[in-house]
């Protein structure tokens, strides 16, 4: 970054905001649209994505002198393929109704872009400790864009809210919303403020330095 | 333009060591984690079939897992089976019902469900979808919505005269078209996963209702025979 050393606080919070993997990158939308129709689905599946994005990225980083470039992507994808067949494990093992509830979707991490770009993009030229940040906050910020988009999914489609019901009987739910068109839809209103949040910032910040240039 | 950096070759014996060295360390992985799990995964296995069972047969207080046997007969079995079929006995040690896994292909993929046969009423008083992967909202209403499930409350399952198959083959019929006790009131737009239901209860029971009716004075010995 313009030869600037970033701190560790902001390794971790680009993931978070400025460099959030669906709203900003629009990476993993596949699980992202897919199993987001329930607050808890979401929730595990950001888990388990964090959890895979953590594990590689320690692997990766720790052995990036020994992995040569030729066969790095081989390399790469047997040890995420790795960690998402010891999370699908691990899943059974919490909770069978969680892994029905999920389906193929925890096999289909290996295939997350977010994850092997990570690898690819930092952990592979970074220390473990900077990755692990890194992995962090990407993980963490996977994991609040699917439960902003899980939670309006799961009220308006199911009138439930992890899995506690929150109007009277009659509510009528919107089928669409537990369907993928309905992942569509709220995600791209996600985006749509994301975005416009982001400007506003951004004029702010460009105010604020013409005020200081000026003062 | 920049020019091409020549990058210096890797030579065949590092590019080897890595992705061997790599897949001995995932392997190791894999294999310890799947050691560590094994355990809780098969307790949670037989527990969510044993809660399965409870519900689709609550009259049950003990359950017999059982198979047939080549020639007709019903036993008790030890092993794991695909298609797991049990005995249901009340307080009492009385016949309560069978409970049986049936299989077929759903809308998305295999569907697999449980249900409840009832010697006393000679109907399915019981049902509930083990493994489902059809479409979210409109498949997977088989499990949910209320006039489906209904169907499940006594569902005709009468043996012909000859006691070889059902008198009344189980068919899913359009949602509301329902006139005979043995259809199966479908829902509009899951047909094609209501349909599926219809035809492999009627493949399951005609293939256990007649062996299960053809040995019911051995079913009740089963039974007495493990109290002894």
């Amino acid at each position: 970054m313009l030869g600037k050393e970033i701190s560790s606080t902001d390794e971790f919070l680009k993931g978070l905001w400025r460099d959030n993997p669906v709203f900003i990158m629009a990476l993993g939308l596949c699980p992202a649209l897919a199993v987001s129709n329930t607050a808890m689905n979401s929730l595990t599946m950001g888990l388990a994505t964090t959890f895979v994005l953590l594990a590689s990225a320690t692997c990766v980083s720790a052995l990036r002198n020994f992995i040569p470039r030729e066969a790095r992507i081989v390399c790469y994808i047997c040890i995420i393929a790795t960690f998402v067949t010891a999370v699908d494990y691990i899943i059974m093992a919490i909770s069978l109704e969680l892994h029905r509830s999920l389906g193929a979707f925890i096999a289909l991490i290996v295939v997350n872009c977010l994850i092997l770009g990570r690898a690819e993009a930092f952990a592979s030229k970074n220390t473990i400790g900077r990755s692990l940040l890194d992995g962090l906050g990407m993980g963490a910020g996977f994991t609040g864009a699917l439960l902003c988009i899980g939670v309006i999914r799961e009220i308006l489609g199911s009138g439930t809210l992890f899995g506690v019901s929150l109007f009277a009987e009659n509510f009528q739910t919107w089928t669409i919303m537990v369907l993928p068109s309905g992942g569509f839809f709220v995600t791209a209103i996600w985006i749509l403020i994301v975005n416009r949040l982001r400007e506003k910032q951004a004029e702010a910040e460009a105010q604020a330095q013409t005020q200081g240039a000026s003062s | 333009m920049n020019t091409p950096v020549e990058q210096p070759r890797t030579s065949v014996w590092s590019m080897y060591r890595a992705i061997v060295g790599i897949g001995a360390l995932c392997a190791l992985v894999i294999v310890s984690v799947f050691n560590a799990t094994a355990t809780r995964i098969s307790e949670n296995q037989a527990r969510f079939l044993a809660r399965a069972v409870a519900e689709v047969l609550p009259a049950a207080q003990t359950t017999v897992p059982i198979t047939t046997t080549d020639d007709g007969r019903v036993v008790e079995t030890a092993e794991t089976l695909a298609l797991p079929a049990f005995l249901g006995y009340d307080a009492n040690s009385e016949l309560a019902g069978a409970v049986i896994t049936a299989e077929g292909m759903g809308y998305q993929d295999t569907l697999r469900v449980l249900y409840s046969y009832s010697f006393e009423l000679d109907a399915i008083v019981g049902f509930k979808v083990l493994d489902s992967k059809e479409t979210p909202g409109l498949g997977d209403k088989i499990e949910t919505e209320p006039h489906f499930v209904a169907n499940f409350e006594r569902l005709d399952a009468t043996l012909s005269p000859d006691g070889k198959s059902l008198q009344n083959p189980i068919v899913t019929v359009k949602q509301g078209d329902k006139t005979e006790p043995w259809q199966i009131d479908g829902i509009t737009g899951a047909t094609i996963t209501s349909e599926a239901v219809g035809m492999m209860l009627d493949e399951s029971a005609n293939k256990w209702v007649p062996v299960l009716e053809g040995n019911l004075p051995e079913l009740l010995n089963i039974r007495m025979s493990e109290d002894e």
